[in-house]
């Protein structure tokens, strides 16, 4: 039996509804991933996804139901069905109201969805092949993964909203290793890997292996460091996906002030950093209108179709917005700013590239990333974690020797607070929390000061 | 434990299993697979949270899918998808087999498979007494945000109820012959408690202790745990803690409560005996491990103490299962028997590779979407036949800390260096406890930290935890695994600041 297909499906989701108010989401998409270790392949894998989420509402109450897998008409039905017996038996939702009454539908609705070359990675392989070989010539290994990811996404609301995204992303990872055991580590980020070279990376990775050459001790302390991209996407993922309004309002987040007041409007960053979000960016495109499938602090299920425009969450250095939800909106008497699933973290036109910011250090450690981030401390948003896979000792201008890891204790709010200096803002991934924001572009921060509370001889 | 009647899946358990399954082997076989396994797997799963007892989210979802995994010139291929025809389980082995090829040059070894048996086709069901699906909207809802008013009633400012309910339902066949179905069902109720001085804005927060149980709703209404018993003594304890004063930092004697230790067992214990972590196949993403293979036997991983056992066999364990995803047998095994440590955790494909015999049985894939790869099993602290309960462990204390609830919690790649908060810490000054401390963590190394126990609680201490949400691998894949613990005491723990950062 043929199954419908996304279009089709929506509408026929939708003229099964019987509630005030409907919408039906579906996601489709195919992911594919390679991985290796010590030089070897340890994986390779080619992922389909099909998904179709329907909220109901019926008198304020809301049901959601999410299938996930080929469904026929009957399912459709059946989840619809789903979704308005559990909104029936629901308590009143305290953020219910009309879906936002929709704009002109995405031009390319109509259109079939577009499956990634099959071949997205294979590409790589030969790259990988003739990489793992170099290495080997070097006294090296090579470890990494490749993921790529395509997903389309349509949203059709009983107010008439037919809207869809086109999006695909893809990341690769590499870590390198000689026998003197400390471990490397660079990454990309591509839309269809034409632009990443291996051998590229490799460069970055054999200028770091010199680096390792010469080994430092140093004891645990606050010291100058440069924060590079990647991590400072692990610390700025954390500040935006805990920065909901209404928590803020409640007086439970760092973003609270006393009274039931936010902090917007307080000087947040030492120097003039913008935070913000744009669907549009170049290369970070994300979906220009807003999807939930559930309700969460920071979305409403209400607010399905909400066009997401761009939206600055810092301006130069002050807290300018919180992510809100029409509901609290509206209770809070704010401007309506949206959750959007991008994030860029810039300085002033001019900031410098990496190896500038190196340039201008008379004596401070560089980092590669950080690892294992967790939440210490709620009210300061303190956060402790390990620095991973390279920090490296700068004395007057260039890298010296290499350092052994450190655990660090530290609030990405603080850590603005002290940075003195913002490099040129370059799209990355945290290596840690990338999932949190997929799409990010985050520049290299010099903080004076980072708390690096303890040494660890772990790599 | 009894199990009126098994928990049905319509739309699943009505699947063409055999026909599917054959329909993969099959063409994985015409392919050229030396090896085929193919896994039908739908996940259930229910999130809700309802904040001040009003509810803010809910969804039910359900995903149901299959993965096809090959070995074709000794190289891993594998395809997963959502068409559940014979011919689309056929053509997604022809995918996996056409992906083993074109990574062919990047294979070094051929993989190797431990030989392991092949039951008989099985069935294998976790048990329960209410299935948490059947539960109406209405009542589940009332019962959180009947919860969120125990503490707003008995003075926390804010409540927030979280529930999570999961059943995971599979169909393993294999080229050797393996015909496994099963299905378990675990679930993970939180409750937060909020305290905010509007003076100020300053706040504080507590959690529930209630661990997560494979168990059914009897669970949420007595069996296993006392909510509300909890919930009515929270108010005060968070009230106590935002009032709290603050210590100076240095070495304390710690007794760590088991709803607090089992997260520091499944972190310094539990990831540091993956075999695959020990050779290097996660240096990159989870980690390493400062273990090496050739420790078994030799480490002296803590004090004589410290017994620890793998398994995936405790009822109501979050990891325990009838078999694991190669379709090996669920079993139990030691890894640190009196402080020496003596096994690891692997599974078919670490175990050949390394070149062992048998396989302990840890393969576990999330979902259909995910490859199998190792995965903690329930690895749990042994108590002390007659040992002493949590006050005669207090009692031996002249000047130290009650560690209650797990919170915050980081480690190194190599398990090695770790910082942990609690829920609570309670000073302890000549073996009383005289009232809670705040903003702490216990820090420390694995080895340091283990050889520093002195002495286990007793049976009558023990409680069976675990944690729901371990990420792994590449792509990243949760797990749930079960870790039971007795209280215990620790001499002489480093104790830090979280709010100076002094270490002391």
């Amino acid at each position: 039996m043929n199954t419908p297909g996304p279009q089709e499906t929506i509408e026929l989701a939708l003229t099964a509804a019987r509630g005030d108010a409907t919408v039906v989401i579906v996601e489709s998409g195919v992911d594919r991933y390679l991985r290796w270790a010590d030089s070897t392949l340890v994986a390779a894998g080619d992922a389909d996804e099909y998904r179709l989420s329907v909220v109901s509402v019926v008198g304020g109450r809301v049901g959601a139901v999410s299938v996930s897998g080929r469904v026929g008409r009957a399912e459709i039905v059946d989840a619809v069905d789903g979704a308005e017996a559990v909104a029936r038996q629901a308590p009143p939702a305290p953020d219910a109201r009309p879906l936002p009454e929709p704009g002109a539908a995405s031009p390319c609705w109509d259109d079939p969805v577009r499956p990634p070359a099959p071949g997205v990675l294979a590409g790589l392989v030969e790259q990988l092949s003739t990489g793992f070989a170099r290495a080997a010539r070097h006294g090296q290994v090579l470890h990494g993964y490749a993921e790529h990811g395509s997903r389309t996404t349509f949203l059709g609301t009983s107010a008439g909203a037919r809207l869809r995204h086109d999006g695909s992303a893809g990341h690769l990872e590499l870590t390198a290793r000689d026998g003197r055991g400390a471990p490397v580590w660079t990454s990309a980020v591509t839309d269809d890997f034409t632009d990443v070279s291996v051998a590229g990376l490799q460069d970055d990775l054999d200028r770091r292996l010199r680096w390792e050459r010469r080994r430092v001790d140093l004891p645990p302390g606050r010291y100058e460091c440069l924060v590079p991209p990647s991590a400072v996407a692990d610390m700025m993922n954390y500040a935006y996906t805990t920065a909901g309004a209404a928590a803020a309002a409640q007086g439970r987040t760092a973003y609270s002030r006393a009274g039931g007041r936010t902090r917007i409007g307080e000087t947040i960053a030492g120097i003039p950093l913008t935070l913000r979000s744009d669907p549009t960016a170049e290369g970070l495109r994300c979906a220009p209108f807003l999807v939930a499938t559930a309700s969460s602090g920071a979305r409403s299920v209400f607010d399905n179709g909400l066009a997401l425009g761009p939206t600055r969450w810092w301006e130069q250095g002050r807290l300018r917005s919180l992510v809100h939800t029409r509901h609290s909106a509206e209770e809070l008497g704010m401007p309506l700013t949206p959750l959007v699933e991008n994030l860029i973290l810039e300085g002033p036109p001019g900031g410098g590239a990496e190896a500038d910011l190196v340039a201008r250090t008379r004596r401070g450690l560089l980092l590669t990333s950080l690892w294992y981030i967790r939440e210490v401390d709620l009210a300061t948003m303190a956060l402790t974690g390990v620095t991973r896979d390279g920090v490296y000792l700068v004395e007057d201008g260039e890298v010296v020797g290499a350092v052994h890891n450190f655990r660090f204790n530290d609030s990405p709010l603080a850590m603005v607070m002290r940075a003195t200096e913002v490099g040129r803002t370059v799209p990355t991934r945290a290596r840690d929390w990338g999932d949190a924001v997929a799409h990010v572009a985050m520049p290299m921060l010099r903080v004076p000061d980072f708390p690096l509370t303890a040494a660890t001889g772990a790599v | 434990m009894t199990t009126p009647a098994p928990a049905v899946e319509p739309g699943f358990d009505t699947l063409p299993v055999d026909d599917l399954a054959d329909a993969a082997l099959r063409q994985a076989h015409r392919a050229g697979a030396t090896y085929a396994d193919v896994r039908l797997r739908r996940v259930r799963a229910l999130r809700e949270r309802v904040r001040d007892g009003r509810p803010e989210s809910s969804q039910e979802s359900v995903e149901t899918g299959v993965g096809v995994r090959v070995l074709v010139d000794g190289t891993w291929g594998f395809a997963a998808g959502v068409e559940l025809s014979p011919r689309g389980v056929g053509a997604l082995a022809a995918r996996a087999c056409a992906l083993a090829r074109t990574v062919r040059p990047l294979r070094g070894e051929p993989v190797r498979l431990t030989a392991e048996p092949v039951p008989a086709p099985v069935d294998w069901q976790s048990p329960f007494e209410v299935d948490p699906f059947e539960v109406p909207t209405a009542e589940r809802t009332a019962l959180l945000a009947g919860w969120c008013g125990l503490l707003r009633d008995g003075g926390a400012h804010l409540a927030e109820a979280y529930l999570q309910v999961f059943r995971e339902s599979t169909v393993y066949h294999d080229s050797e012959g393996r015909r496994i179905r099963q299905r378990r069902t675990w679930l993970h109720p939180m409750v937060f408690g909020f305290r905010i001085d509007a003076g100020d804005g300053t706040f504080e927060a507590m959690r529930t202790l209630g661990p997560p149980a494979a168990r059914g709703w009897e669970y949420l209404t007595g069996t296993g745990w006392d909510w509300a018993g909890e919930l009515a003594r929270m108010p005060e304890l968070l009230a106590e803690k935002a009032a709290a004063p603050r210590i100076e930092p240095g070495r304390y004697d710690l007794v760590i409560d088991p709803t607090n230790l089992w997260l520091t067992i499944h972190e310094t214990v539990g990831h540091a005996t993956e075999l695959d972590r020990m050779r290097g196949r996660e240096a990159a993403f989870a980690g390493s491990s400062f273990v090496r293979p050739q420790d078994v036997g030799v480490l002296r991983y803590g004090s004589p103490q410290m017994t620890v056992v793998a398994d995936r066999t405790t009822p109501h364990a979050l990891a325990t299962v009838g078999y694991d995803d190669d379709g090996v047998a669920a079993g139990s095994w030691p890894l640190v028997t009196e402080g020496l440590l003596v096994g690891v955790q692997h599974d078919r494909q670490t175990a050949g590779a390394a070149g062992l015999d048998r396989s302990t049985g840890c393969a576990y894939a999330e979902s259909y979407r995910h490859l199998p790869v190792p995965r903690m099993p329930n690895v749990s602290l042994c108590p002390a036949p007659d040992g002493p309960d949590t006050d005669e462990l207090i009692g031996r204390v002249r000047d130290g800390l009650y560690v209650v609830g797990d919170n915050s919690f980081s480690i190194d790649m190599a398990r090695v260096n770790f910082q942990f908060t609690a829920q609570r810490f309670h000073r302890i000054r000549n073996g009383r406890l005289v009232g809670q401390v705040r903003d702490i963590a216990y820090t420390g190394t694995t080895l340091d930290f283990w050889r520093s126990l002195e002495a286990v609680g007793g049976p009558q201490t023990w409680l069976l935890s675990g944690a729901g949400q371990c990420g792994k691998a590449q792509p990243l894949q949760i797990a749930a695994a079960g870790h039971g613990c007795p209280s215990a005491l620790f001499r002489a723990v480093p104790v830090t600041d979280t709010r100076t950062g002094a270490t002391g």
